[in-house]
């Protein structure tokens, strides 16, 4: 096993680079980090909208949150990579379909996180910033979203780690990300199936439970202030 | 001035309030009573528009709230609204829940709003809990810093909504004082509650409420002395019975 992480780390890393794409384990953060950035304002915005008191706005959002929730990413993958360039006619590539996918698929459930937590936070909030003056954007901005946000955080970090693990899915449509790379090595040494998947299933471990410990830790710091729930009693 | 002329509302069939024709004059302390369910809340609120009438017209220092083109929220600067829960903002300190609204609103700078709001918790009595969080606060307390924060935004007409109906009893003692206190120094105030004795010794006037409809209104003197509409007789030989 030494030998085999002695030869091929490189390759797992970082794929062909820097004489081919960038792949491996640095795509692969890389997707997810890049996807949960875009996401983050996207989902803000599409949860804001999601509890709009206008149901023009908020009628279009909830159609699209049920229409991808009930859809595979797999799927969309697919229709991404294989369809649109047959209508659009404009070629993306792998990685770039793949951080479309990604960056629809988590606003989307970013947006329910939001919205849910909106949704939960007592009535008052909203209006004793209202009746101190605030208007809509600000009570929601200095009031609302910072406590909707805090309280959602567990939320947020298993969308990130779905994230994550969702990059594996980029293997289908020829993504050079760590699954793809790891199957790579897998077909090269042949004979070492185990532990090229255990290195694979190891590092998915490591990368996740890493960062749920991280936001563990960071939502213990953020504890102090909250607990509504005493003010409400 | 608050003039309010024929005003309606509906909770659907529901007719909450009925033809409400009454004013309260500036620097008037106006306490309203009555049963639950009888519109009182519903009324107050309607004042800055937290609820929505579907007829008639509120005047406040003669413009009609609801005209259009009117900035809602400029009206609800000018009027302080503390609530039955509080409702303080849980992840702020007592002084930022102070200071938020008049600097995001440009009233004041930082520092000016720091200082004015140390001002105002030095007068509820609360100074020292500067950079506490609300949850670490009694209910009292944290009834104090509401009506603090409200008095940030320097309004001449505070709304209360039973603010000592959420209370321990042996707190109730120390939200009326700041009351009492604001209605000594000419506040215009407008207070729904149950708490007759402030009734009886700070209010100008009483408006009894039952049904969305103002059955009496009348100085605390002659409410608590001669009341003379039955259901207000009846409210008062209730509440003297607890």
């Amino acid at each position: 096993m030494l030998e085999l992480i002695d030869t091929y780390w490189l390759y797992f890393l970082v794929g062909q680079y820097p004489q081919g794409p960038l792949g491996g384990l640095v795509l692969t953060i890389l997707l997810s980090g890049a996807a949960l950035v875009l996401a983050m304002p996207l989902g803000l915005l599409l949860g804001v909208a999601r509890v709009s008191p206008y149901r023009a706005i908020s009628l279009p959002v909830a159609g699209l949150v049920q229409v991808v929730r009930a859809v595979p990413l797999l799927l969309v993958l697919f229709w991404v990579y294989f369809f649109l360039p047959a209508v659009t006619g404009v070629k993306t590539s792998q990685a770039t379909t793949m951080l479309m996918v990604l960056v629809v698929f988590d606003s989307v459930y970013l947006a329910e996180i939001v919205a849910a937590g909106m949704r939960a936070l007592p009535k008052g909030q909203l209006e004793s910033a209202r009746s101190l003056g605030l208007g809509y954007g600000a009570a929601l901005r200095h009031v609302v979203l910072p406590q909707t946000l805090r309280h959602g955080l567990p939320s947020i970090v298993n969308q990130l780690v779905s994230t994550i693990k969702a990059t594996s899915l980029g293997y289908i449509i020829g993504l050079s990300e760590v699954s793809f790379i790891a199957t790579q090595i897998n077909t090269l040494v042949f004979t070492q199936a185990v532990e090229v998947y255990l290195i694979l299933a190891l590092t998915y471990f490591i990368l996740c439970f890493g960062l749920s410990r991280l936001a563990f830790l960071l939502e213990r710091r953020l504890q102090r202030p909250t607990a509504h729930l005493v003010q409400a009693s | 001035m608050i003039v309010l002329d024929k005003v309606n509302k509906y909770y659907g069939d529901y007719h909450a309030l009925v033809d409400i024709t009454e004013r309260v004059e500036n620097n008037e302390v106006l306490v309203v009573c009555g049963p639950s369910g009888s519109g009182k809340s519903t009324l107050i609120r309607t004042l800055n528009r937290l609820e929505e009438i579907d007829s008639g017209k509120i005047e406040i220092d003669g413009r009609d709230i609801h005209a259009r083109g009117l900035d809602v929220n400029a009206l609800r600067a000018g009027i302080g609204f503390v609530f039955q829960s509080f409702n303080l903002f849980p992840h702020l300190t007592v002084l930022e829940n102070c200071t938020l609204a008049p600097v995001k609103l440009g009233r004041a700078t930082k520092l000016e709003a720091r200082d004015y709001a140390m001002q105002l918790l030095e007068r509820v009595g609360l100074a020292h809990k500067r950079d506490a969080y609300p949850n670490a606060l009694s209910g009292g307390q944290q009834q104090r810093v509401a009506i603090a924060r409200a008095l940030a935004m320097r309004p001449p007409i505070m709304l209360f909504d039973e603010p000592t109906s959420a209370l321990d009893p042996e707190m109730v003692g120390e939200v009326l004082q700041v009351m009492r206190g604001l209605a000594g120094e000419g506040m215009t105030m407008v207070c729904v509650t149950h708490e007759m004795g402030f009734a009886r010794d700070v209010a100008d006037r009483v408006w009894f409420m039952a049904e969305g409809k103002i059955l009496e209104q009348a100085t605390p003197q002659e409410f608590f002395a001669n009341p003379r509409h039955p259901r207000a007789q009846q409210f008062l030989a209730d509440r003297r019975r607890d």
